[in-house]
């Protein structure tokens, strides 16, 4: 790992070729994963404007500006967009992909034309998501039946539209999983590899295995409605408490896929900018895969007032709880990482520890909602929507932010304006918190969720978290503003400007297009900061 | 009793539960000050103050004693909340022996209570207070929900199954119920109402049929006794008498007045039509609006429709 970056550069810069051709038929992992940034970012833009507009109608307790369809539109919209074609892709298709082979010392993925299939399967998902705004959901994220196999909407449409998603994220996984095992290069140990990999390919594993099966959910909902085959509709013998456990059979492991690859980010970034080697690198990467395992057997905790069995709600609490124990070996690992560095807070740093500060509320609010006693009382309230934003958008955004920043000068290879980039964070931080923090209170006080009006007893708590939405809108548009400044007019980046070592620093900024003149030779792990009489393996 | 404080606890059962949420929220906000405040302290203690020579930092790369110590705490804690959870929950399921029991069938976007002894009711269930309450709960058309914040339970209201609820009413008052499951348009105003009394003023109740005194005289004008029909039907859920415009047509000004239907035809809004209208909604659907009205066939008698219409001609 003595190489210097740019010296060895021999090939072209991936980013060199130009016309849409070299894009849409570019078997290039990293230019793969550029496309897949570019494409969530847009929805994850008008996913955000949605819930401005939910914001706003929300400032008054009766509806005022659209009705109360609408709302109930926007807020699926918000939903939808925001997880099947932000959240979920963002971490691993986009920054995944530019970045698995890099890590491992590859040229590419396994299977680099499944890479560019799986990115025009995802194109045709959302083209068929928007085609379904024609008749505009209204069903909520969760599709529960038998409201959505009756509702008016395109249900079957935007079912499709998943469908298509859900197969391209199982292509995607597929991929991962065969290169992580195949490619790594010569000396590239598995515990050798950086955390970033065990946290894609604890989601690769998710996404292979759980995805098949809210595919069939929704092919069953669609014959449902166009055929007529009644799975779920009880007035032919089906049942529509069926249809919760297909749903989050699939949706709880998923937010593990939204949430272990922002936990490998910030396992990255915290010894970087402390310089000491990771904390606990066994507990971290094994953490992973036990909240992968996990992830699969507490769907129920979504269903604790569905009319399910007593005895069904007391083991999916119990199990739920163990959850929490790898998720909270991983925050205590990261916080020992920070003991005795030498600490500075660029702004992956500060993204990274405000990941941490964010998720251990999220986190520590999820024992009120696994618990049975307290959960019958918050379920459906604004606190579980407090809850899960502190988690998603406390969580994996924050990650995903903090992995932007961190590798935008490998990316495009400019420099970010580092002032711009902390006055957005600390904007985000500001704006998040006023409106999510506030959210738990509206949730005991009982404000029920999905709700176009409400009882003024409300408004003082709604009119806070609007404002703070306002906030946090304004910090995310400067952020994005200095990356479109950064990538206009940013100084020319060194390979490696952070000092680091995993082995996508040791190319030139931007790669060029194999990534790397000659395949690596690993003779120590990616964390071997600080004084070198440190083990390595 | 709206006016009770957020952890204002309508009976001990509720107390319980806060209790829980208490110990969880203690717990948790130990946690989060321990950590985060190693967060903070470390962040600062070892903030970068000399230029970075490299090789300045110890390369400590673990410690099984403490990862051994962060699996084992976090799992007791864990468990012991688990088991304090499942405890109050499974307590919560008290015997039902000598329970008031009350009929709650949910459809879009209204609640119909039913009483062993024949007496229905809109949106309002009324129950004397001290003793318990079982409400056996059904749906007839997408899953409902029967959230009582006061008494910090919530059970769904499936179709095709029936769920039960056991409350204790302790204090009499008034208490807000919520639908917390997404039904469709109507949702957020599916709304009805706890009223817990005293037990004498509830027999007292029930002796008078049902009603409050004095509510519906004999001499009662068929306008004002509409105007009760319709806010105790849930008809105002869906229909504004203001300007606003809620998931139904509004009733300002209706009565006498042209109406697009969809299809583009025009009918004039008379007595039959408004007739017509509450008794089988899908015959004349107002242009631009769902259909999605429920008949009133069996819940309204004749008279009260003829109230209901009373009282629309008084919304000029």
């Amino acid at each position: 790992m003595e190489r210097v970056a740019g010296e060895s550069g021999n090939g072209r810069g991936y980013l060199e070729e130009r016309g849409w051709r070299s894009w849409a038929y570019t078997l290039d992992h990293k230019r793969i994963g550029v496309m897949y940034l570019y494409t969530t970012i847009v929805f994850f833009f008008i996913g955000g404007i949605f819930a401005l507009l939910l914001r706003l109608e929300l400032l008054s307790p009766q509806a005022k500006y659209f009705s109360d369809h609408t709302y109930n539109v926007f807020f699926t919209l918000h939903g939808a967009m925001m997880i099947f074609l932000f959240i979920i892709p963002a971490i691993p298709s986009g920054l995944g992909n530019f970045f698995i082979p890099m890590h491992i010392g590859a040229r590419d993925v396994a299977f680099p034309r499944i890479n560019l299939a799986s990115y025009w399967v995802f194109a045709a998902g959302f083209l068929v998501v928007i085609a379904s705004l024609v008749s505009p959901m209204d069903t909520g994220w969760t599709f529960y039946t038998p409201y959505s196999a009756k509702t008016g909407a395109a249900v079957a449409t935007l079912s499709l539209g998943i469908f298509l998603i859900g197969m391209s994220s199982i292509l995607t996984g597929l991929n991962f999983i065969v290169t992580i095992h195949k490619l790594r290069a010569p000396g590239m140990t598995w515990h050798r590899l950086p955390l970033f990999i065990w946290g894609m390919y604890a989601t690769s594993i998710i996404q292979v295995v759980a995805t098949p099966v809210v595919g069939v959910t929704f092919l069953l909902l669609a014959m449902e409605r166009l055929l007529g085959v009644a799975f779920f509709d009880p007035a032919k013998g089906g049942d529509p408490v069926l249809f919760q456990h297909f749903f989050w059979f699939y949706s709880h492991p998923v937010v593990y896929v939204m949430i272990l690859p922002a936990m490998g980010i910030i396992s990255e970034v915290i010894p970087v900018f402390s310089r000491k080697p990771i904390f606990g690198y066994k507990a971290i990467a094994y953490s992973s895969l036990a909240i992968a395992f996990l992830g699969f057997l507490v769907w129920g905790h979504h269903m604790f007032t569905s009319g399910m069995s007593p005895l069904a709600n007391e083991i999916f609490s119990f199990l739920t709880f163990f959850v929490a124990v790898p998720t909270a070996v991983k925050v205590f690992n990261w916080i020992a990482t920070l003991y005795k560095g030498s600490i500075t807070f660029e702004s992956p740093m500060l993204y990274a520890l405000t990941f941490i500060f964010l998720f251990a509320v999220g986190g520590l609010t999820g024992p009120f909602l696994g618990a049975l006693a307290t959960d019958v009382q918050l379920h459906d309230t604004y606190f579980v929507v407090a809850h899960f934003h502190y988690t998603m958008m406390g969580g994996t955004v924050m990650g995903f932010f903090a992995g932007l920043h961190y590798w935008f000068p490998k990316m495009t290879g400019k420099m970010l304006n580092e002032r711009i980039a902390r006055i957005a964070w600390a904007l985000v931080f500001i704006g998040f918190n006023v409106t999510f923090f506030t959210m738990f209170i509206t949730g005991v006080k009982g404000m029920p969720r999905r709700y176009a009006e409400y009882l003024p007893r409300f408004q003082v708590e709604n009119v806070i978290s609007t404002v703070g939405s306002a906030i946090l809108a304004v910090g995310i548009a400067v952020m994005f503003w200095n990356f479109l400044q950064g990538l206009r007019k940013g100084p020319a980046a060194p390979g490696n400007p952070w000092r680091a070592l995993s082995l996508e620093w040791q190319t030139p900024s931007p790669p060029i297009t194999e990534n790397f003149p000659e395949i690596p030779v690993v003779t120590d792990w990616p964390y071997a900061y600080g004084k070198p009489e440190g083990p390595a393996t | 009793m709206d006016n009770v404080l957020a952890f204002g606890a309508a009976s001990s059962q509720a107390g319980r539960v806060d209790t829980v949420f208490l110990v969880i929220l203690v717990i948790g906000v130990f946690f989060f000050f321990l950590t985060q405040g190693i967060l903070i302290y470390f962040a600062v203690k070892y903030r970068r103050r000399l230029p970075d020579r490299d090789n300045e930092t110890p390369a400590i790369t673990g410690n099984p004693l403490l990862e051994f110590l962060w699996i084992l705490i976090p799992s007791l804690v864990v468990v012991a909340i688990f088991y304090y959870g499942w405890r109050v929950y499974n307590d919560q399921r008290i015997s039902a022996a000598g329970a008031t029991e009350v009929y709650v069938n949910a459809r879009q976007w209204l609640y119909e209570v039913k009483y062993p002894d024949g007496r229905t009711a809109i949106n309002e269930i009324r129950v004397p207070a001290g003793n318990p309450v079982k409400f056996i709960l059904s749906a007839s058309d997408v899953i409902h929900g029967f959230y009582l914040p006061d008494f910090r339970v919530k059970m769904d209201m499936v179709p095709g199954r029936v769920t039960t609820l056991l409350v204790q009413p302790d204090r009499p008052g008034s208490y807000q119920i919520y639908c917390t499951v997404y039904c469709g348009t109507g949702h957020s105003n599916m709304l009805a109402r706890l009223i817990v009394m005293p037990p004498l003023e509830y027999t007292e109740w029930v002796e008078h049929g049902g009603r409050e005194a004095g509510e519906a005289s004999e001499h009662e004008p068929l306008a004002v006794r509409g105007e009760r029909v319709a806010k105790n039907a849930g008809c105002l859920n869906c229909h504004a008498v203001g300007e606003a415009v809620k998931v139904g047509p509004g009733w300002k000004g209706l009565f006498g007045s042209n109406v697009l239907l969809e299809g583009g035809k025009t009918v004039t809004a008379d007595e039959e039509y408004l007739r017509e209208s509450i008794v089988d909604p899908g015959a004349k659907v107002v242009k631009g609006f769902p259909n999605v009205m429920p008949t009133y066939k069996t819940t309204l008698s004749k008279e009260d429709i003829d109230a209901v219409v009373a009282y629309l001609k008084t919304l000029k």
